[in-house]
């Protein structure tokens, strides 16, 4: 990937396919540049043996077994920067998954465009309540569906003029976010 | 500044429109949107349909929506235009601006962009 938005993107996208009715993001970025992103659903959840077959690439290939490459390309990611990745995940309770990221390392990602991200989830899910959060010392970003199904009642948020609004909503925060882009 | 005000008043003129959007939709647009799809740069395919529709105002006539992988990984970006009463056509190796030109010529204009299709991508790699 060239971008950790879209390591985002598909890792949350698994979250909704596991029949999550709520996706919490959050990054949040310390002051030495350490980026700690968390991603928790309310899923289908997974078993101790299914958690750790998904974070080894190695251990079968998609034609025997659905595992595919989202969870171990965030993975490596987090990891070529000297961060860490973990799963925590119980069947029927969801799952949380939480990468560390060393923004200052050289084989770090940007984070890339969140915006996207959100906009492309939204439209994707409509009926998932998805927040956001994105803290750093300098500023923060958020965004709740569910505040904002609140005022639409019941036109779709994959509505495109919604979506519209999600992008220059969120657009309009990360301008003057300080945090790593 | 955007504001959840601004999403009600979206909201009114919405609730006006909603009569006749039941149902009204002819043209789907399916982008796949699996780890495959993301990594070949989906994302932005997808986000060039969505202004596309916006600026055209044809928000009542075209729906975008998701697939997982279907297979052709090689082919990333891919996407599906569905229109009613014909077949699917099925666009490889997408780009933003591959999108716009599907857009205008094939979406509003009626003409399948050959040469971005599976067939033609395939044959000329
Ligand atoms: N949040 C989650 N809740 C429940 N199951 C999950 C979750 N995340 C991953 N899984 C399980 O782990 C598997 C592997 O996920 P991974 O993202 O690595 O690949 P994938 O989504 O199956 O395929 P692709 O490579 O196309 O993304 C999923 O198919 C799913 O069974």
């Amino acid at each position: 990937m060239k971008e950790l938005s879209l390591n985002i993107l598909d890792i949350v996208q698994n979250s909704i396919s596991a029949g999550a009715k709520n996706i919490a993001i959050t990054l949040s970025e310390d002051h030495k540049g350490i980026l700690t992103l968390t991603v928790a659903d309310d899923g289908r959840g997974m078993d101790a043996d299914e958690v750790s077959n998904v974070t080894n690439p190695f251990y079968t290939t998609r034609t025997t077994r659905e595992v595919g490459l989202g969870i171990p390309l965030i993975k490596l990611a987090a990891e070529q920067t000297g961060g860490t990745f973990d799963i925590k995940s119980a069947i029927g309770k969801g799952t949380t998954l939480t990468a560390i990221f060393d923004t200052k390392h050289i084989d770090c990602l940007p984070v890339g465009d969140i915006t996207a991200t959100m906009t492309t989830l939204i439209m994707g899910a409509p009926d998932v309540d998805f927040t956001l959060s994105h803290t750093a010392p300098g500023g923060n970003v958020s965004l709740s569906t569910r505040m904002m199904r609140d005022v639409l009642g019941d036109i779709s948020l994959a509505d495109v003029e919604v979506i519209q609004w999600v992008r220059e909503y969120l657009t309009e925060q990360y301008h003057n976010f300080g945090g790593a882009k | 500044m955007k504001s959840l005000a601004e999403l009600s008043a979206l909201r009114d003129k919405m609730r006006d429109k909603i009569a006749i959007r039941e149902g009204n939709s002819t043209t789907r647009i399916v982008v796949g949107m699996a780890t495959c799809g993301i990594a070949a740069g989906a994302r932005p395919v997808l986000t060039a349909f969505v202004d596309k529709i916006a600026k055209a105002g044809l928000t009542d006539a075209i729906t975008v929506t998701q697939t997982g992988c279907i297979g052709i990984c090689q082919y990333e970006p891919v996407v599906e235009i569905h229109e009613a009463g014909k077949e699917k056509v099925t666009y490889v190796k997408m780009t933003p601006e591959k999108a716009a030109r599907v857009f205008e010529e094939h979406i509003q204009g009626g003409k399948i962009v050959a040469e971005y299709t599976i067939g033609d991508a395939d044959v000329k790699k």
